[in-house]
């Protein structure tokens, strides 16, 4: 059973999830107010203003919080386990959900831990996971 | 000082919990409904007819009506997950009101467990319906809703340095709860629960993880069941049978994941201060708070957004047993046992009105002496990311 991935086309996530073959991070800011938009939409979470621009992460954040999950009846994921459910928030101020990967041991993984991201390749995506910077 | 409106205009008049937590072969969830709505409103003292509201939250508002055989001039199907219940609380409350209804009938039925769904370790991991953003950005990293609770766990221990054993307080509380209401011991049994019995902190952190840093007991139980609540008119709840349960304040929220965001924040930080602000009252007025038994951390986060403690503080104020019925300290929680050892079919929203009712009426098996006040919170959706609070507060006369 693979992992279950985005399905396209949807309007608003598609330019993220299109970016991603190329492995970029892509978010929005809005050119009216600033505001970083995140995940992907066609307006202004702030000011509903439609005049977005994308931009490209860098790909290095900070683990916001996690859970090491240790139980899903879901198929992928119950042979997955255990695994490590994060928020990660990216250095130009969005949060993604993401999988923290690449620790020693998954009881490694802290909240505030460096990290940076790391693409998992599928034929139409790839999917953004963090590892230690 | 908030600007009080307080009215008692609006009252709970007839409840009916579904007594089983595994239905006997043959029942549906809509059986459930109709057996409980049946009971609350005889427990009224009204007729099936007398309903002219209606509120749904399993998405019925076509063909509710119509297998209940209403034809009420009020019809809600707000649907915002398992504190729907408190949300339909409060908008029964604007319907009577503005004179749209006189009688609402809220009911809730679910046959989860027999349908063996997985709520807290299943969902969220696989894609159903037509392509979203929403599932597009969450469901490649199955985030299981238990884990997504554990996202709050994890971040309020970073944050506040909240510790284990606090956590496990509420698993002992609202156990101890249960073991003094035998529908919620007949329920353990029924759903095969081993050692059924008061719990110390160290067996809720001996139990087994389910997604760090929850454990089982940490964890509600997914059961079949259901129930019933009659909300009336003042001039309605002057003939019914049982002493009227006021509802004096109400509030409603959203909230969800955002850039920057305190994640240990709640939808109730927004929904509470609507409801005390309309009651009139100060959290430590309140006798007892049934909230949202979902998980551990839902229930901290929820006292400290309904300002029983300042944000952090939960864990102490959890501490030394402060949330069973008998302590001198208010207010007690979960006097039922819980959504972990009394009663979760996937919503436990109306649970809260329940129990809050029977406190408030002096009816619960573990009564809270002399209760007069009393706060139903339901925490709907998935707490980690997007979910809705609903805050009712409850008076008797």
């Amino acid at each position: 059973m693979p992992r279950p991935l985005p399905r396209l086309p949807e309007p608003d996530s598609e330019p993220f999830w299109r970016a991603t073959k190329n492995h970029e991070l892509k978010y929005q800011q809005c050119n009216d107010c600033n505001t970083v938009v995140f995940y992907p939409r066609q307006h202004c979470t702030h000011c509903g203003s439609p005049n977005l621009s994308w931009k490209t992460s860098a790909g290095l954040g900070t683990v916001y919080t996690y859970s090491i999950v240790r139980q899903n009846r879901s198929p992928f994921f119950r042979d997955l386990v255990p695994y490590v459910l994060a928020y990660v928030d990216l250095d130009e101020g969005f949060r993604i959900m993401t999988n923290v990967v690449g620790t020693p041991r998954v009881e490694d993984v802290k909240c505030g831990m460096r990290v940076k991201v790391q693409w998992e390749d599928y034929e139409e995506v790839a999917l953004p996971l963090f590892a230690p910077a | 000082m908030a600007y009080s409106t307080q009215r008692r205009d609006v009252a709970i008049v007839g409840i009916k919990e579904y007594p089983l937590r595994v239905v006997r072969p043959g029942t549906t969830a809509n059986h459930i409904r109709i057996e409980s709505a049946r009971a609350a409103l005889e427990e009224a003292g009204l007729t099936w007819q007398d309903v002219d509201g209606f509120y749904d939250a399993q998405g019925g508002g076509l063909g509710g009506p119509e297998y209940f055989g209403l034809k009420p001039n009020t019809i809600d199907t707000t649907s915002v997950g398992g504190s729907s219940f408190e949300f339909h609380a409060a908008h029964a409350v604007q319907a009577i009101r503005e004179g749209k209804c006189r009688v609402a009938l809220l009911t809730y039925g679910s046959t989860a467990h027999t349908d063996g769904r997985a709520i807290g370790t299943g969902g969220f991991g696989g894609f159903a319906g037509p392509a979203t953003m929403g599932q597009n950005m969450t469901a490649p990293w199955g985030g299981a809703t238990a884990a997504n609770y554990a996202l709050v766990k994890t971040r309020h221990m970073f944050q506040y340095g909240s510790k284990p054993e606090q956590f496990a307080e509420i698993s002992v509380a609202t156990r101890a709860h249960a073991m003094r209401n035998p529908e919620a011991v007949q329920a353990m049994k029924d759903l095969g629960y081993e050692n059924i019995r008061e719990l110390s902190i160290e067996d809720v952190l001996e139990s087994r993880m389910i997604a760090d840093p929850l454990h089982l007991l940490e964890c509600c139980m997914v059961s079949d069941g259901g129930g019933a609540v009659v909300i009336a008119s003042a001039e309605v709840a002057r003939n019914t049978r049982k002493k009227p349960v006021w509802i004096i304040g109400t509030g409603q929220a959203t909230k969800y994941r955002e850039n920057a965001g305190d994640i240990t924040v709640s939808a109730g930080a927004q929904s509470a201060p609507q409801a005390f602000g309309e009651a009139g009252i100060r959290p430590d007025e309140i006798d007892n708070a049934q909230m949202y038994g979902s998980f551990t951390i839902t229930q901290l986060v929820c006292l400290e957004d309904l300002g029983f403690c300042k944000k952090g503080e939960g864990g102490d104020f959890v501490s030394g047993g402060r949330l069973r019925w008998d302590t001198p300290l208010k207010p007690a929680m979960g006097t039922d046992g819980s959504g972990y050892s009394s009663n979760h079919p996937g919503m436990h929203g109306i649970f809260l009105l329940l129990e809050a009712t029977r406190q408030l009426r002096g009816e619960s098996t573990s009564q809270v002496a002399n209760a007069r006040l009393a706060v139903a919170h339901g925490n709907g959706g998935d707490l980690g990311s997007t979910h809705s609070g609903s805050t009712i507060i409850l008076a008797r006369d």
